[in-house]
């Protein structure tokens, strides 16, 4: 394993599944074997407020936060946030939110766009497919888990390069 | 400990990782109030069936159940949010004296930059008030860690241990080693009275006990792993605390470490000892100088943040810009503000207010966003209960004036109902509308007692609210439903043209209760 540190910053607003986006590539990094910090902060977050996750990966990891100019991957689910976090992003960084329109295209749901999306991240992180189908379902209820199988691996055919 | 199986890691929250620490060291009975951040250690441990959880009404009645539960010999634990610890001081102040039986910790989570309280108060300095060890994990593993060590802390040394947070170590999620629940043989429950009645004669007697004690604990400090120097290039060198230390970990790796996981009683030997082996020192923490004071008694030479850096949260950031002297820079950062939820039904309530032009002493929930525009009809946000008690206090200097005092159901139990007993008892006409939404919204929708459900949404006995207000000595008490516009603003236009003291229960379940179901 390399000594590289990840930094994935997720955002957008209550409601669209910033946080369970950001869980699901937690867990998948556990499933790999990485040391993992995730930060992110509740309370307001139903309410239509901003919200945020920060999750970076690695063999050791001190930060829970990614400075501003420190993230490798911006996943935003709301282009009204994009602006303000654009900062976060690290020169060479990749803007994921570019793919938003793409994937709004390919989906059903609207609810699902968050699992695509990571799905279309997939493919750019050292990460197993099978750490991520268990990741999913770690995180999702029995009911859901094959319908967010499905939509994740349309995202991952996506992102391909 | 025993390094686990990878298989054995997940991925846990600071609160969750607390939890299950607690678990893991035996613990019996956990009591809490919600409160963001703290909220999932109460609900995490409702999940393990071992452990009698419960959401007490307020945070006294936490503590004092908690306490009440380690006299009687089982491990205990309180926790709560930080402006929650201040319900809770007078019998904390109290069980420092009589001390516990079977381990007994206070859990307090601090919010530095304030994302869901009403002030950022450094709650460290608790510990020095009321001469109690304090521990400070930076991390979701270490909280795992350091719940277990308090709880060997509190049996050996005989006092309630602190543990704090904050909401970075909260809400920090971080893979965690599970291990097998073992539970400690239990101490007898046998009187004393010397120890457990705090009369001046014991009280005195008692107070000699916590200041040896305190010395004791003195000398841990100084040997404990939990205050650990990481030796480094001795160039630089970083005293520091809770999840400070992550962030000037990865900003300066090759500095040398003092990391403080007891903060208190401070381990001045090692503090002086740290200091001679580097060549400039650094004394780096979030919020109040608390080690900074002290440390300067010592004598020992060092460079600390900038005063401005006592507002609001560090952020990686800022750690440059603390090495390097300077004041912090206030970022401007246009977040999108939080708003009460579309359809919620305190919209309704808070209309007709806004239509009435009343002052409105606000409470603690989500409609103290009704502060904000485009409702702005929230006029008062202290704390806990003073919706009413403001309410109270406001009329008395303007009689004439229109007053409404708004406060939500679960928070009306909490600390409402006193200054609802006082308004009537002391004669206070006016209206109090109690915003029933049936459940506790701000924190996610927590159990309360006028739900009639347990943490584990076991059917209780329902206190009735408004036969609780009849009770409490209200001329009218009427319940009304917000959403029945017209039937609402005549009820309000009524009791507020009255000369007497009247509850209006404004009744209608949270939005988002129906989706969790």
């Amino acid at each position: 394993m390399k000594d590289t540190v990840y930094s994935i910053t997720f955002g957008g607003i209550g409601g669209q599944g910033v946080l369970k986006a950001s869980e699901i590539c937690g867990w998948a990094a556990l499933y790999a074997g990485y040391h993992i910090k995730k930060s992110e902060v509740h309370g307001m977050a139903q309410r239509g407020g901003s919200v945020e996750s920060h999750l970076r990966f690695g063999k050791r990891v001190y930060s829970p936060l990614i400075v501003a100019g420190g993230a490798d991957f911006l996943v935003c689910f709301h282009r009204d946030e994009q602006p303000r976090l654009k900062a976060f992003l690290k020169t060479g960084g990749t803007d994921m939110t570019d793919f938003l329109d793409k994937v709004q295209e390919a989906i059903d749901d609207p609810r699902s766009l968050n699992t695509a999306l990571v799905g279309v991240l997939s493919p750019k992180l050292p990460i197993d497919e099978g750490c991520w189908m268990k990741a999913i379902e770690t995180v999702f209820k029995p009911a859901i888990v094959a319908e967010n199988k499905k939509v994740f691996l349309m995202g991952r055919e996506i992102g391909r390069p | 400990m025993a390094k686990k199986k990878k298989s054995d890691r997940v991925l846990l929250s600071g609160n969750e990782a607390l939890a299950y620490g607690a678990y893991e060291a035996g613990l019996g009975v956990a009591c809490a109030y919600p409160g963001t951040p703290s909220t999932e250690i109460l609900e995490t441990l409702a999940g393990f069936k071992e452990i009698d959880a419960q959401w007490s009404v307020n945070e006294k009645v936490a503590y004092e159940v908690a306490l009440g539960a380690a006299v009687s010999g089982v491990r205990s634990l309180f926790a709560c949010k930080h402006v929650g610890l201040n319900v809770a001081m007078d019998p904390l102040m109290t069980s420092s004296y009589t001390g516990v039986n079977a381990g007994f910790v206070i859990v307090v989570a601090d919010d530095p930059g304030m994302h869901s309280s009403q002030n950022e108060q450094d709650t460290r300095w608790v510990a020095i008030y009321s001469k109690m060890p304090l521990l400070e994990p930076s991390s979701p593993a270490e909280a795992k860690e350091y719940i277990q060590e308090a709880f060997r802390i509190s049996e050996r040394f005989d006092t309630p241990v602190m543990v704090r947070m904050t909401t970075r170590v909260s809400h920090t999620k971080e893979d965690v080693a599970l291990g097998e629940r073992q539970v400690p043989p239990r101490p007898a429950f046998e009187r004393n009275a010397p120890k457990y009645v705090m009369v001046p004669g014991h009280a005195y007697q008692r107070h000699i006990f916590v200041e040896k004690r305190l010395g004791k604990l003195k000398a841990l400090a100084e040997r404990t792993k939990f205050n650990r120097i990481e030796p480094g290039d001795g160039k630089i060198g970083f005293i520091t605390s809770s999840v400070t230390y992550q962030y000037l970990k990865d900003v300066y790796p090759d500095a040398s470490y003092l990391k403080l996981g007891m903060s208190y009683p401070f381990c001045d030997d090692k503090i002086k000892a740290f200091a001679k082996t580097v060549k400039k020192l650094f004394v780096v923490e979030e919020l109040d100088p608390f080690l900074e004071e002290h440390i300067k008694t010592l004598g020992v030479k060092f460079t600390a943040k900038d005063p401005s850096f006592r507002i609001g949260e560090l952020t990686p950031e800022s750690m440059p810009d603390i090495v390097a002297g300077r004041a912090k820079r206030e970022k401007k950062v246009a977040k999108r503000p939080p708003r009460l939820c579309a359809g919620c039904p305190h919209w309704a309530s808070f209309a007709a207010l806004k239509k009435m032009d009343a002052f409105v002493a606000g409470d603690i929930g989500c409609y103290t966003l009704a502060c904000l525009p485009p409702t702005s009809a929230l006029h008062s946000c202290l704390c806990m209960g003073a919706g009413v008690t403001w309410h109270e206090g406001l009329r008395k200097g303007a009689p004439d004036k229109k007053i409404v005092g708004v406060v939500g159901d679960s928070t009306f139990v909490h600390s409402g109902v006193t200054g609802l007993i006082n308004a009537a008892y002391n004669q206070t006409k006016g209206v109090i509308l109690i915003l029933d939404n049936s459940t506790t919204a701000m924190t996610g929708g927590q159990q309360h007692p006028g739900t009639g459900l347990t943490i584990r949404n076991e059917p209780t006995r329902q206190l009735i609210l408004e036969d609780l207000c009849r009770a409490c000595g209200a001329d009218n008490v009427d319940v009304v439903d917000p959403m029945d516009v017209k039937a609402f603003a005549a009820i309000l236009e009524k009791r507020i043209n009255e000369d007497a003291l009247s509850v209006i229960v404004s009744r209608h379940p949270c939005r988002l209760l129906k989706r969790q179901v």
